[in-house]
């Protein structure tokens, strides 16, 4: 009795009584109109502008907050700024982040303040592209690009390292290690006051 | 008649006070702060200052309650750690005072506006009272819109212990700890209002040897260590109890491991030992593990005079070879544990069919050895003693240096009773000074000594002849309890497992034939050797003459027995048991790499005779114990030990069990009166806590707080010699030369003291001597 194709509907059999009820004829006319108007959707699609692109060929924009690929960010003048806190390898939820920190020298000062990330992983075969590292990230360091190309054909290849994530140098931009900007803190730096050039 | 004094001091009744507290009844001792009584009851009154070994300061005001006496209340909430209870007295907690409840959330409030929210960077966080107890009895919200006080940060205390000041809630824990554990008043409480804050004096930094327990009860994150800070936070860590290499003070450590690295080590608790304290060095010196390089594989001297990396049946094969059928000798060193100690004993005496074994790898005489094996393992002195005592005599060692919870013990008995301290040091240190220890010259000298007295024995006793016998006569006229503390950990277990010529394991003397058969019978052996063995200068002056042909040694520094020790080995054929690569492994035909304390199980002998076992740290190591690596040259050797294990060594030597019988007398040495030449001074020096010891390479944050060397003569010499406070001068020997600054200090006028293994005064290296006659000029 439970047969997929009836209605779930109760329509109390009135459907059925109707179609009793009903010329032959008259069935048949509807049914032509019906699949003409099926055909129709069909047919006008054809004329629309397709959603399907040739990719790779041709490659689309993503949405602006599209989750991709991680990018560890650099203040204007070159220096890190990751601290190696580790909050974004806690925050994640398939544990795909590894950090080790290191203190900053004088002699080799890699970010702002006391701390540096010297050992920097991510590993893609984990990483749910939740975006839960780089909400946790105190220093805007970790942020999302939005490039989603990351197929490989090895494991090694997925886990990213420290120099893949790094964003670019920009012009203005040195590499560190270098010095905090002259009489600049790492408080300074944090608030976005420092411009590029190491002695901007 | 002392014993039974004692009974009644245990016996006196103490006077049970009855409060009622939220409503239930509670009996305490008289003199209980109403904070502890609350605990009894298991109800938790917040609290940041309060600590039970501290001295009540009152300072957070986070504890504060509803108190009434004889139905008169207090007017407003009190400080629950800082009033004792008293009959009559209600005390209503925040669970049944809404005055107190909301007195307590005040004072969280206040406690939290200046304090910065950065408890996700933050090294306390996850283990932090303040984050727990706002979570407890705070608000859920902050009502404080303004702008939180900021300090600069860190400021260095010291170059170990690092402040950040908007963290402080100005507990006062760690000054009160300073000054009333440790005795070092380098730290307070500096400024007033919104603005104090915990400081040094600009002239005294805190160069504590007790600085890092600071950071351990600090109940936020406001002392941090510098090794530790932002390396990780407690819930990456995996703690595993442990006990302390250092010293044979015998500390409960706690070992946090964080990708098969240490991280940090605290102070455990263990309040017949420790307490909840433990030294710097204990606390930071655990980079040796990797600062130096390590020897990962087995290595062997090949043909062309190098060492090259070998397989381990191979290098067994070769060590067995090398050892097998030839005259050998066995070098402990003073840090094996007790499980690897009785290795080396079995393996002497069944697998070399030798006596000549010795753990002492420091200067020993005769007078030393007749000592441990009559005296030593028969005494009973223990930590509770020392809070007992009447008087404690120091004779040939220094306890601030050489075993610093002794001293922590010495110093609370020092504060609370004023117990006088007798020393036999040239001049006050730092240390007799905080004990304000009686300084004597001879030990013969000593009198006034009870039953409840005790007298402390450094190892550097034996340097000086006769002066053990002095002191056991002392001990024996007197009847004043003897204790004998070596310096490292592992002596006190060597010497019961029996790696030391004399002796077998369990104390039974090599001499006695019962004691023999005994051991024999236990190790499926037929015989063991009775010829009497070697010290470890008679083994090594026995190799540069070849009249032994072989060694093996465990970790021992050359340079702490003699200045010639390493050349000594040079003609013989030397199995090196090693961590890291050293002086030994470099002229070493066969070098075995063995594992670190955090990397196998085993036990330690603190000086009270009492096992500090301790378990692997680092789960997945695969270095192995001393004794695995003994059992399979022993093996290959074809006369087995069948120790494959540090729990297998354990249980043997559980069963093998101590020695009933009988003793061999103490041989009395007599004093030697070495009388100085003409125009010459007597040195004598000892080791610094914190100095060049190998225990301590890799930790630069901690050895920035060692004491600087100098030199101490009296102020009639330095006249003489026409220098003033800091000047240097120049102390030779027929050696060599050593350059220090001067410190003037209240001492004989032919007496001169300098550290032993400090930067710029290694005395074995330059001198050749530790204790003797020097040439002193002005530099």
């Amino acid at each position: 009795m439970d047969n997929p194709l009836t209605p779930r509907s109760n329509d109390l059999g009135l459907t059925a009584a109707s179609k009793a009820n009903t010329p032959i004829e008259n069935q048949d006319a509807k049914s032509f109109f019906a699949q003409l108007q099926g055909f129709w959707v069909t047919f006008i699609t054809m004329f629309k502008k397709v959603n399907t692109v040739e990719y790779p060929e041709v490659k689309e924009p993503t949405a602006e907050r599209f989750h991709g690929r991680h990018q560890l960010n650099r203040y204007e003048d070159g220096l890190e700024k990751c601290i190696g806190c580790e909050l974004c390898a806690w925050a994640c939820p398939a544990d795909a982040i590894l950090v080790e920190g290191e203190s900053n020298t004088e002699e080799a000062r890699f970010s702002p303040g006391e701390r540096y990330g010297k050992v920097y992983q991510i590993n893609y075969l984990r990483c749910v592209f939740c975006g839960l590292c780089i909400e946790a990230c105190p220093t805007r360091a970790l942020t999302m690009t939005n490039e989603y190309e990351l197929a490989d054909d090895s494991r090694k290849k997925l886990i990213f390292e420290k120099e893949d994530l790094l964003a670019p140098l920009k012009s203005g931009m040195l590499q560190p290690p270098h010095p905090m900007a002259e009489g600049k803190t790492h408080i300074d730096y944090y608030r976005g006051e420092i411009k590029g050039g190491s002695n901007g | 008649m002392v014993p039974e004094q004692a009974l009644l001091e245990t016996q006196a009744p103490v006077e049970m006070i009855t409060v009622v507290i939220d409503g239930f009844e509670v009996s305490v001792p008289k003199g209980t702060l109403v904070i502890r009584a609350a605990e009894k009851l298991g109800i938790q009154i917040p609290r940041f200052c309060d600590h039970p070994l501290l001295d009540p300061a009152g300072a957070c005001r986070q504890c504060l309650v509803d108190i009434e006496i004889n139905g008169r209340a207090f007017p407003k909430p009190q400080a629950s750690c800082t009033i004792p209870v008293e009959n009559n007295m209600i005390v209503k907690t925040q669970l049944t005072s809404p005055v107190a409840e909301k007195a307590q959330a005040g004072i969280m409030e206040f406690l939290l506006i200046n304090h910065p929210l950065d408890c996700p960077v933050c090294d306390k966080g996850g283990e932090c009272p303040l984050q727990n107890q706002a979570m407890s009895n705070g608000r859920p919200d902050s009502r404080y819109e303004g702008v939180k006080r900021t300090f600069e940060k860190p400021v260095p205390i010291s170059t170990q212990v690092l402040l950040d000041r908007e963290r402080c809630v100005l507990c006062a824990r760690c000054t009160r700890f300073s000054e009333q554990i440790a005795g070092d008043p380098f730290i307070t409480l500096n400024e007033r209002g919104a603005l104090q804050q915990v400081g040094i004096y600009a002239e005294d930094p805190f160069e504590s040897y007790y600085s890092g327990n600071t950071v351990q009860i600090c109940p936020v994150g406001a002392l941090t260590g510098a090794s530790y800070r932002f390396r990780a936070r407690p819930f990456d860590l995996v703690s595993v109890d442990s006990a302390c290499e250092h010293c044979a003070s015998g500390c409960a450590m706690r070992t946090d491991i964080r990708r098969g690295k240490t991280l940090r080590r605290l102070a455990g608790d263990d309040s017949s030992v420790n307490e909840e304290w433990n030294c710097d060095k204990g606390r930071w010196a655990f980079k040796y593990l990797t600062s130096r390089e390590r020897v990962t594989s087995p290595m062997i001297r090949g043909e062309d005079g190098e060492l090259h990396e070998a397989s381990w049946p191979e290098a067994i094969a070769f060590a067995a070879s090398g050892l097998k059928g030839k005259r050998a000798g066995v070098l402990v060193g003073g840090r094996a544990t007790v499980e690897d100690a009785y290795g080396y004993s079995k393996f002497a005496r069944v697998a070399l069919g030798t006596n000549d074994i010795d753990f002492r790898s420091r200067p020993h005489s005769d007078e030393e050895s007749s000592f441990l094996t009559s005296v030593a393992l028969g005494l009973k002195t223990t930590y509770k003693d020392i809070d007992k005592a009447d008087k404690v005599v120091l004779l040939g060692f220094e306890p601030e240096e050489e075993s610093p919870i002794v001293f922590l013990r010495i110093y609370k008995q020092v504060r609370k009773r004023a117990l006088a301290v007798i020393s036999d040091a040239p001049f006050a240190s730092r240390g007799s000074q905080k004990l304000n220890a009686e300084l004597v010259t001879e030990i013969s000298t000593i009198s006034g000594l009870t039953a409840k007295s005790v007298i402390l024995v450094g190892e550097r006793l034996a340097e000086k002849s006769g002066a053990l016998s002095s002191a056991l006569a002392l001990a024996e006229k007197s009847g004043a309890k003897l204790a004998w503390i070596p310096r490292r950990a592992g002596e006190r277990g060597a010497l019961s497992s029996g790696a030391i010529a004399t002796l077998l394991p369990g104390g039974r003397p090599v001499s006695e034939p019962s004691a023999r058969v005994d051991v024999a019978a236990a190790w499926s052996v037929d015989s063991l050797p009775s010829n009497p063995g070697r010290s470890t200068s008679e083994i090594l002056l026995a190799l540069s003459v070849n009249n032994l042909d072989a060694v093996v040694i465990g970790g021992v520094d050359p340079l702490d027995i003699s200045n010639e020790a390493l050349t000594q080995l040079l003609n013989s054929f030397v199995v090196s048991l090693e961590i890291s690569h050293s002086s030994v492994t470099a002229i070493a035909d066969v070098v075995l790499p063995v594992a670190a304390v955090v990397e196998k199980s085993g036990s330690f002998q603190d000086w009270q005779g009492s096992v500090r076992a301790f378990d692997k740290a680092i789960a997945d190591s695969l270095s192995r114990s001393d004794v695995r690596i003994l059992s399979m040259i022993a093996d290959e050797m074809g006369s087995p030990i069948n120790l494959p294990t540090v729990s297998a060594t354990a249980r043997e030597i559980a069963a093998l069990g101590l020695w009933d019988g009988s003793v061999s007398a103490f041989e009395k040495a007599a004093t030697e009166k070495s009388a100085i030449p003409e125009g010459k001074l007597n040195l004598t020096s000892w080791r610094l806590l914190l100095d060049l010891g190998t225990l301590q390479d890799g930790e630069a944050n901690l050895a920035g707080t060692a004491r600087k060397a100098s030199a101490h003569i009296s102020a009639t010499r330095a006249e003489k010699l026409g220098v003033k406070t800091g000047e240097e001068i120049s102390i030779s020997s027929d050696l060599g030369a050593i350059k220090l600054p001067v410190t003037i200090s209240d001492m004989s006028d032919q007496a001169i003291w300098v550290p032993r293994n400090s930067i710029g005064s290694q005395v074995i290296a330059n001198l050749g001597f530790v204790t003797g006659p020097v040439t002193v000029v002005k530099a």
